[in-house]
């Protein structure tokens, strides 16, 4: 296709709504992420809310490491690398320096659930008003598909080859929860990128994370249950499926934690710390 | 001097002082003795002038925070003593690899290990050679009185800011913990915190929006993949290096008659000096040459000296200055095998200027 | 009738938007764009509902919807 005939089919027609595009907050640039995986479905889901939020230009990302590591190279705000494990550690620096600034971590599952579990939970335990986005797809993707901390029992990686043991390994770590558990954490829910419903439904709740942020209610946190079909060694298509049927029956999806006026639960608002 | 301008405090609590009139804006730590005092007095001075104290979960966490605070441009620091200095080498290698001005203070403690609390001078290699991975270097300051300790918390925002690199205050136990008279009023080399906010304005963390508009989002990193990247990012940090030499400092004691130059940094220096003052009144021409910056070191100062003086380097680990010194003279003339030699005291000792006289001694009947 | 245009340079074939299409209109089109990746068509009557485009990873996918088509966006 060439561009001038690509320009003519972006012109709508007389009587065309374009009810689909990207926003500026996105830049144009092609991801480094393999076919099909959806970290691209997650910064479109970040890049639109900041937008709709209107916050893009006091946003500051903070980036881990991993195949997340160059989250900021698609984001047009201000991006900060933190060493692998510590970005919350770095955004409440950032957060200390920058009061009125809009800041949120962006990191993998070996990032934030391993070697970084200590700087998340303790960031989340100040109730810093930052907000982190876990993007969880059982698996080391960035090093070549090794066990990470939420892999699924007999789930096999290139560490662990007869599939993952409970006694040898222990089992899959559930941030949400934990992170719910934490009275300084605003917001803690877990959704899944696997289908339209569930991407409408995490975009909702990744603007309650953020927003909980600007209302200085405290730490705001989305888990994301994501898909590596390269490590998973499955098509696209088959990974999605196998978010659903082996995913989400370990890591049930839901809200855990909501500390919003309009919350539903009434137990919260009486301040029972935990959810 | 206006005697109510001094006040009697710990190096700990100068360091702390020195940083909130510098300009220290946040802090992060995480406890560990023998440099509690630090992070003690700033938890009440920092809120007091509106800013912000972090008491982290560890060292690891800490030095990050260090590292988020400083990307906003934003005048931020650290202390601890040796383990705890170990765990921040990560965050150290990322700022110097990210051009992030971070402040840090290490009141040594002995080692390795767990060690002891107390003095030691045995993280020298590991403050002044990089001490985390990769190429980089710390701008390192070394006071041995509280006044210094005040003083040198100026030098090194002003260097962090002016480097954009981190700059470590290498103190240990017995600078931390002695107490005395502090003249509270900035030093000559003080730069005021605009100056610190305008040279931070070009690279700072803050929101595009920050910077009117038509401004492009920022990035601090140290990742460089692409072939040849990295070699350019590490070819700037040579260049840096390199300019940093014009920031040698240091101290001659009595050195200008004198045949044998003891070496030393820190409280070793100090204690020292008065090994140096009492030979001195018994007629020995002994003198002293003081490294204030470590790195980067004071070579050509140093080889200033020669010829006609031997030196005698005397610190509290088992040998890790005595190698810059040898490094400074190395190929000069009339430079032998004896022109440097080396009195080492066990970290953890807490010595007396009786316990270097002996060694001292020594090296001047070698002169003769 | 509605439509999808496919910003085929940015297409890295995964077809995560053919499974997401509850009307089954789209499919592999048996060309390849310059990295390599086999890049997607239409062929059916689209709804507008842009289910293809909020499940396409690498936002290659435009929707344009026209007032009788039934369905709704992201």
């Amino acid at each position: 296709m060439d561009a001038r005939n690509l320009e003519n089919l972006l012109r709508p027609a007389e009587g065309e709504t374009l009810v689909f595009d990207t926003n500026p907050v996105l830049n144009e640039r092609l991801t480094h992420y393999c076919p099909g995986c959806l970290h691209g479905i997650a910064h479109r889901l970040v890049s639109e809310t900041l937008h709709e939020l209107g916050v893009a230009e006091r946003t500051i990302l903070v980036a881990a490491v991993g195949c997340a590591t160059f989250t900021y190279d698609y984001f047009n705000v201000d991006g900060l690398e933190a060493p692998h494990g510590r970005a919350c550690a770095v955004a409440t620096g950032v957060r200390r320096a920058r009061p009125e600034a809009v800041i949120f971590t962006y990191q993998g599952d070996g990032d934030m659930a391993a070697i970084g579990m200590a700087e998340s939970l303790h960031a989340a335990n100040r109730g810093e008003r930052i907000t982190s986005f876990f993007i969880n797809n059982t698996v080391y993707g960035m090093t070549g598909g090794q066990m990470a901390p939420t892999t699924l029992l007999g789930q096999k990686t290139t560490t662990t080859h007869d599939g993952r043991r409970m006694d040898r390994e222990g089992g899959p770590v559930h941030l949400a929860e934990m992170m719910a558990g934490l009275d300084g954490v605003a917001f803690a829910a877990r959704c899944a990128l696997d289908s339209v419903k569930h991407v409408r439904e995490a975009k909702k709740a990744m603007r309650k994370a953020f927003e909980v942020q600007l209302e200085g209610l405290g730490f705001g946190f989305l888990e994301l249950l994501s898909s590596c079909p390269t490590n998973w060694h499955m098509d696209p298509v088959a990974a999605s499926k196998h978010i659903v049927e082996a995913m989400i029956p370990v890591f049930p999806l839901g809200v855990f934690k909501d500390k919003t006026a309009d919350s539903p639960s009434v137990v919260q608002k009486e301040g029972v710390p935990h959810a | 001097m206006n005697p109510v301008e001094r006040i009697l405090i710990k190096g700990n609590e100068a360091v702390a002082f020195g940083a909130v009139d510098a300009g220290c804006r946040c802090y992060f730590g995480y406890p560990i003795t023998p440099q509690n005092e630090i992070p003690e007095a700033l938890s009440q001075l920092l809120p007091e002038r509106g800013g912000q104290f972090v008491q982290a979960e560890s060292e690891v966490a800490a030095v990050n925070m260090l590292l988020g605070a400083a990307a906003c441009g934003i005048p931020a620091m650290t202390s601890s003593s040796g383990c705890g200095i170990s765990l921040m080498q990560e965050g150290i290698s990322y700022m110097a690899g990210s051009h992030i001005p971070g402040v840090l203070v290490n009141m040594q403690r002995g080692g390795p290990g767990l060690g002891d609390i107390g003095p030691s001078q045995g993280d020298y290699f590991q403050a002044v050679k990089g001490g985390g991975h990769g190429d980089h270097r710390n701008l390192v300051l070394a006071p041995s009185t509280a006044q210094e300790c005040y003083d040198f918390m100026f030098r090194a925002f002003a260097l962090a800011f002016k480097y954009t690199n981190p700059v470590m205050v290498l103190g240990d136990a017995i600078v931390g913990q002695i107490k005395e008279p502090v003249r509270r009023v900035p030093p000559s080399d003080a730069v005021p915190g605009e100056e610190l906010a305008r040279l931070a304005a070009p690279w700072r963390m803050e929101g595009y929006g920050q910077r009117g508009a038509g401004a492009q989002p920022r990035l601090l990193k140290s990742v460089y993949l692409a072939e040849g990247a990295l070699a350019e990012r590490n070819q700037l940090l040579a260049e840096k290096y390199e300019a940093m030499r014009s920031e040698c400092a240091w101290e001659c004691v009595d050195v200008d008659d004198a045949t044998l130059v003891v070496v030393a940094f820190g409280s070793i220096a100090r204690i020292a000096r008065s090994t140096i003052r009492r030979l001195r009144a018994e007629g020995h021409r002994v003198g002293l040459f003081r490294p204030v910056t470590l790195f980067p070191f004071p070579s050509e100062a140093l080889r200033s000296l020669l010829p006609g003086r031997r030196f005698l380097v005397m610190e509290q680990n088992l040998g890790q200055m005595v190698e810059d010194v040898r490094q400074a003279l190395f190929g000069m003339p009339h430079v032998t095998s004896d022109t440097v030699k080396w009195h080492g005291i066990m970290p953890g000792l807490f010595i007396n200027a009786d316990e270097l006289r002996e060694p001292m001694m020594q090296s001047l009947k070698e002169v003769r | 009738m509605s439509r999808v245009v496919f910003l085929e340079d940015r297409c890295k074939g995964c077809r995560l938007c053919v499974a997401a299409c509850p009307v089954q209109i789209l499919r592999p089109s048996g060309r390849f764009n310059h990295h390599g990746y086999e890049v997607m068509e239409m062929s059916g009557t689209c709804t507008g509902c842009a289910s293809c485009a909020v499940m396409c990873p690498d936002v290659a996918i435009r929707v344009f919807r026209t007032a009788k088509s039934r369905g709704h966006a992201a």
